[in-house]
């Protein structure tokens, strides 16, 4: 994919750990991220991806470590210091995250209209007519026909329930988004669909991306770099192709290899 | 509202029991949860509600609010659906008849309490009166959100997003708001109630009300309050405003219009007519000498003595 370029970064990470009790769930974890950079969080189950993500997404307190965001002020803020208001405000205007499990990131008891615009009810819209037009713009955008816009997400297969969790983290123009093994779960076939389809998504939009991923097939093709994580700590960070095509790191190289590919 | 009798006791239910069944102490504490409601209004406050001699279908919120705040001067008026001779509304009196020995009254314009499920009297209510709802859902935003934790930090950060999403579904579903009962509304501009379990048709009558407004749940060990004279606005969307139930016909016995009315069934026949919900505002129009189309039918007549009671829902 081609570079992105900025000179201000709109995440950084500086030293993040976070212990479970003892056991260490991710381990001083520092990295910068870029405005309409993809990032690729990659290893093997247990390895701290999801810990770190939670952590990024202020949905876990880091035990130790420091995250700061650029708001749309330009001014950066650090997210553990924000208050409870800022931050609801910032998880659903400025940012999304999208779940593996789209149950939990949907509501299942209401129609897919209004799970896309929960979001803009949220932030003050109050013209229906305007959030209906939207939430049917954006079912279209995830490939949602629009005579479904009255179902509720129980009555959707597994691929358009995921493409629906997107459209409703979209709605509000993200800049941020974070995404746990977005494809898990589903049939080689949909996956297939769904990373053609957040592939445009992200590059239409300029999105920032951080991306949790066990399938490095995924990161190649959705990612711009890539960090290597083994029991909770970064091992190897670089370009998508270089680490995928030439890693540098003995445990990286089985990675790639598939050898511990499941 | 004057000084409480706390020497004597009253015999209920063969026992004897001080002024109004709440010990003293029990009263301070509900009261102290009444004016911290009063001060936020719409917030729920919550309280320790205590076992009262009645199933909490009943109505034990309103019954612990009304016996904190009765006095021995005071004139009590008790209606359920409107009526004040429902089995509810007749017990709820009876009992502080003999837990208090205050006097009741069916006139609205007579009682200095009003305790009520389900309907505020047509007749607007003064300064000098206080209305008390017996609530059995107090959390408005339940319906989409479970758990308690989630809710109370959604009304702490006035997150409420969620209540439109409701009335989106009702109008996605049925093209317009169907909500008819505890129609939600927004308490001076901050706090998101319900007005449960009252008719929306009811909800203007809230708006800048001259009578305190005293709502209490028993079960859910909550009440709030809404101040004389509050703004309180119904939830609604631009291009679908709020809207009170109209009906096409005016009271079949009293022809009283822009009232809220309720189907009456006068024989097996298919016979039915409409007829105010509120009996005491139907009654003494009659008596003002308003009539209604149906006013002469021997079976309205019949009916105009006394609604048939409502099943408890
Ligand atoms: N809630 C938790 N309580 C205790 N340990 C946990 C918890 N969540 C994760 N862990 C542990 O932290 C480590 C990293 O887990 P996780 O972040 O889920 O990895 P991944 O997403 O890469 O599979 C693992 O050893 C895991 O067992
Ligand atoms: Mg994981
Ligand atoms: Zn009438």
């Amino acid at each position: 994919m081609k570079a992105f370029q900025s000179e201000d970064p709109l995440l950084q990470v500086r030293n993040v750990t976070r212990y479970y009790g003892d056991r260490i769930g991710c381990a001083n974890v520092s990295f910068d991220l870029w405005p309409g950079e993809v990032l690729a969080i990659v290893g093997e189950s247990g390895s701290g991806k999801t810990t770190l993500l939670n952590c990024l997404s202020t949905r876990l307190a880091p035990t130790a470590g420091a995250i700061e965001y650029r708001m749309r002020d330009g001014a950066m803020r650090n997210l553990y210091q924000l208050s409870e208001a800022e931050r609801r405000l910032l998880m659903r205007t400025d940012w999304g995250f999208v779940h593996q499990n789209a149950a939990d990131g949907l509501r299942m008891n209401v129609s897919a209209g209004a799970n896309v615009g929960e979001r803009l009810m949220a932030v003050g819209e109050r013209h229906y007519g305007n959030i209906r037009a939207t939430a049917d713009d954006w079912l279209g955008r995830v490939e949602i026909e629009s005579d479904r816009i009255d179902d509720d997400p129980r009555s959707f297969s597994g691929g358009m329930r995921q493409r629906l969790q997107i459209a409703r983290n979209l709605v509000t123009q993200p800049r941020l988004v974070f995404m746990d093994e977005p494809t898990g779960g589903l049939d080689v076939s949909v996956q297939a669909r769904l990373l053609d389809l957040l592939r445009r998504l992200v590059a239409d939009l300029g999105l920032s991306v951080v991306i949790v991923t066990h399938d490095l097939a995924v990161a190649r093709l959705l990612s711009h770099r890539i960090m290597v994580m083994r029991h909770g700590n970064v091992i190897e960070t670089g370009l998508t192709d270089q680490v995928l095509d030439d890693p540098r790191e003995p445990y990286s190289q089985l990675l790639v290899s598939s050898i511990l590919q499941v | 509202m004057t000084g409480t009798a706390q020497l004597q006791t009253y015999d209920f239910a063969g026992g004897e029991y001080n002024f109004a069944y709440l010990d003293e102490q029990t009263k301070r504490m509900i009261r102290r949860a009444i004016l911290k409601g009063i001060a936020i209004p719409g917030y729920q406050v919550p309280f320790a509600s205590r076992e009262m001699p009645m199933p909490y279908g009943w109505g034990t919120g309103g019954v612990q609010v009304t016996a904190s705040i009765l006095g021995k001067d005071d004139c009590l008026k008790m209606i359920d659906q409107g009526s004040d001779d429902t089995t509810n509304a007749v017990s709820l009196r009876g009992f502080f008849e003999k837990t208090a020995g205050v006097r009741t009254t069916y006139e609205t314009s007579e009682a200095t309490i009003v305790q009520t499920r389900h309907r505020i009297p047509e007749k607007p209510l003064r300064e000098d009166q206080i209305i008390v709802f017996q609530v059995p859902i107090p959390e408005p935003l339940r319906f989409l959100e479970p758990r308690e934790t989630e809710t109370r930090k959604m009304h702490a950060l006035e997150d409420y997003g969620l209540m439109h999403v409701k009335l989106y579904e009702d109008i996605a579903k049925n093209g317009h708001i169907a909500t008819t009962y505890a129609y939600p509304v927004k308490v001076n501009g901050r706090y998101v109630m319900d007005p449960s379990p009252t008719p929306k048709f009811d909800n203007p009558k809230i708006d800048r009300m001259a009578a305190l407004q005293l709502y209490g749940a028993g079960r859910e060990k909550r009440i709030y309050a809404i101040p004389p004279y509050t703004d309180v606005k119904s939830l609604d969307f631009e291009d679908y405003p709020f809207e009170v139930q109209k009906f096409d016909m005016p009271c079949g016995l009293c022809g009283a219009e822009n009232v809220y009315l309720d189907e009456v069934i006068l024989d097996d026949k298919g016979g039915r007519m409409f007829v105010c919900s509120d009996s005491d505002y139907c009654e003494e129009r009659r008596a003002e000498g308003h009539t209604g189309p149906m006013a002469a039918d021997p079976a309205a007549v019949h009916i105009g003595g006394g609604k048939q009671e409502e099943t408890d829902r």
